[in-house]
């Protein structure tokens, strides 16, 4: 399974998306980082052109809800839909729902263990196949 | 008996006693507080005759918004200000551009032209108070905003104190808020040094962070080592362009982090300010004390506060100060308990102030200059510190030195190594975090049902926008286009860019047209992806 660990938006805050990303490659994951600043057509390119099964989103600005709906209509306009979506980062309680209302397949907020991320991540492969 | 190591890696034992300072010159390793090395600080009595500044980060919304709360932390003893920018402001975007939606007055206040700077500093005297403007890419254009508000207020320019953070490195290995590649981004932040030097003798135009890439994951002794290579490196930039290093290191300053083992940070500080003093005597031939003093905002960290319960950061902000004290701050910043999930609300920016108030006041930590000199424990903490420190310093220089290690990213690919390390550490629990991965409470999960939380609110941007097609409708035209032509030409040069920066701001150009004409000419920074 292929992961995309991506950061749209301005936010400059890397240090969880780099150690998601550790962590998911030590848990067997092929990972892609895509360093910071990236729009969501970025991302959404990056992941079709990388062939990944998952994007994982990182946002610590609080911009999550319009990023996340931004790479989510993109996947989709691009015939790209069954990339599944998470999100992690300064994520509030009361924006969970909403996040998965809009497409997100997981959401991770603040104090999410990484064995959490590792064990969604896998689960959804193992549903895939 | 458990095992105890330092985030450094520096072994704790169970107890210390005289034989730690055996074979070592007290006078000149440890000396007095207000003499070199400055191990013990930078002033003689230290807090007996200046308390340590209070200078909370600051600033979200409008300008408008951003005044008003600058005027209530005031009315309530805060005496300096430390002002937060929203993204695209750190990123050169003016608040209409697409790439800025939703971010607009978001993590801090929006900044397009002067007429923004004009109101955030309305009926707040720069020449009386101390204002910390935390940016970095473009720190040249809001310095030169910040330059000219003063003078529009009539602040003499030997009267004017700021302090842009203006460190770019640490941007490159931690932060983000880079734009241009690596040269011309050094080079505006020596120009920005240089132009003040000359002309705001008493603003610190650089303020050296550890701070962010200890944030970002580095230990202890790796933040202080990449600091003073930072701060090395600076140095170097302006001695080649001719200065003396007395005309400008008086007013390098510094930011750093506090958080986790009290004597541990107490230990980093003192090291830090002892290494610092030699390099700048012994290496740059620093004549006037005041070049060899690492002074030093010391704030706490984000990172050490949790969402899990998160009243306990209340506590820790608590301990946090206390350390931050002993370490010998010149200006201290607190985070607030609700930092971990939100832009901090009113009521714990105000009890932020008042943990650092009620360190000053009443817990004795600043009767004495460093009272924890001649401990046992923190005398030996402080040269394996040192130690550490050293190592660290020879790791960057393997690398190729810091600006180097920069460029290639090996820097930033270990931090991110110590960051998962740490990550690791706490998931097996050596590293203990209550609440957390220690004496964990029922609530776990639901603690942050009752917080409060920061509404964005979407007329900040629409006000924004208005406000900057306003400035637009009524600026002369003609002089922005001349300002801005000036400016692209002097980039293609070797000249400082601060007086064509200033002629743009000062006739409304904007953030966003300044940052295109510079970009125009220095391209963009391609960022080595490592993890």
């Amino acid at each position: 399974m292929k992961v995309l660990v991506a950061k749209p938006g301005l936010d400059g805050h890397d240090r969880g998306a780099k150690v998601v990303a550790h962590a998911l490659r030590d848990a067997g994951f092929e990972v892609v980082y895509t360093g910071l600043k990236r729009t969501p057509e970025e991302i959404v390119a990056e992941a079709i052109q990388e062939d990944v099964d998952v994007i994982g989103l990182s946002i610590l600005s609080g911009a999550h809800l319009l990023l996340t709906r931004r790479v989510v209509e993109g996947l989709r306009a691009a015939g790209a839909g069954d990339v599944g979506v998470v999100v992690g980062g300064t994520i509030p309680p009361r924006d969970v729902e909403p996040l998965k209302a809009l497409g997100a397949a997981g959401v991770f907020p603040m104090g999410t263990p990484l064995t959490d991320i590792v064990t969604a991540l896998k689960s959804r492969t193992e549903v895939a196949s | 008996m458990r095992d105890v190591k330092l985030n450094a890696g520096i072994p704790v034992k169970p107890s210390y006693g005289p034989e730690e300072l055996d074979g070592r010159d007290a006078a000149a390793d440890i000396g007095r507080p207000g003499e070199y090395p400055f191990t013990r600080g930078i002033h003689r009595a230290m807090y007996r005759e200046r308390l340590w500044t209070m200078r909370q980060y600051i600033g979200f919304g409008t300008p408008a918004d951003t005044n008003a709360r600058f005027k209530h932390l005031m009315a309530h003893g805060q005496d300096a200000l430390n002002v937060a920018f929203d993204l695209p402001t750190q990123l050169g975007l003016d608040s209409d551009d697409p790439r800025a939606e939703g971010e607009v007055g978001r993590v801090g206040m929006a900044v397009d032209t002067l007429a923004d700077m004009e109101e955030a500093f309305a009926g707040i005297p720069l020449d009386r108070v101390s204002v910390s403007l935390t940016i970095n890419g473009m720190a040249a254009p809001i310095t030169a905003m910040y330059y000219a508000v003063a003078e529009r207020q009539g602040a003499p320019a030997d009267r004017v104190v700021t302090t842009p953070q203006n460190d770019i490195l640490k941007e490159f290995i931690a932060r983000g808020t880079w734009v241009y590649p690596v040269d011309p981004s050094l080079r505006l932040v020596a120009d920005l040094i240089e132009f003040s030097a000359r002309r705001y003798p008493r603003s610190n135009p650089v303020s050296v962070c550890g701070y962010h890439i200890r944030e970002a994951g580095c230990t202890t002794a790796q933040e202080m080592a990449y600091g003073l290579a930072i701060a090395a490196a600076y140095v170097e930039l302006m001695l080649a362009r001719g200065m003396a290093v007395d005309d400008f290191a008086p007013r390098l300053s510094f930011n750093f982090t506090c958080w986790g083992k009290i004597f541990e940070e107490v230990a980093k500080f003192r090291a830090g300010r002892r290494l610092y003093a030699r390099m700048m005597r012994e290496r740059f031939g620093a004549a006037n004390p005041k070049s060899c003093m690492f002074r030093s905002l010391i704030g706490g960290g984000g990172s050490a506060f949790t969402v899990e319960e998160p009243e306990n950061n209340i506590v820790r902000g608590a301990y946090i100060a206390l350390a931050a004290a002993l370490s010998g701050a010149q200006t201290m910043a607190l985070p607030t308990y609700d930092e971990a999930y939100t832009i901090p609300s009113a009521k714990a920016q105000l009890l932020a102030l008042r943990t650092m108030q009620i360190c000053a006041e009443e817990s004795g930590a600043a009767d004495t200059a460093d009272p924890l000199g001649g401990s046992y424990y923190v005398e030996a903490l402080t040269n394996a510190m040192e130690e550490r420190i050293l190592a660290e310093l020879a790791a960057v220089e393997r690398m190729g030195g810091i600006v180097e290690a920069v460029r290639s990213g090996a820097i930033q690919a270990e931090v991110a190594r110590q960051a998962y390390l740490h990550e690791q550490q706490l998931a097996a629990g050596e590293t203990r975090k209550v609440a957390v991965n220690c004496h964990v409470g029922e609530a776990r999960g639901t603690a942050d049902h009752d917080v409060e939380l920061y509404v964005s609110d979407a007329a900040v941007a629409e006000a924004q926008v208005g406000k900057l097609a306003r400035v637009r409708g009524e600026r002369d035209g003609h002089a922005v286009t001349a300002a801005l032509g000036r400016l692209a030409d002097e980039a293609r040069g070797t000249a400082n860019l601060m007086p064509a920066i200033m002629e743009c701001v000062t006739a409304y150009a904007t953030l966003g047209e300044i940052n295109q004409a510079l970009k125009a000419v220095f391209g963009e920074y391609r960022e080595p992806v490592t993890f």
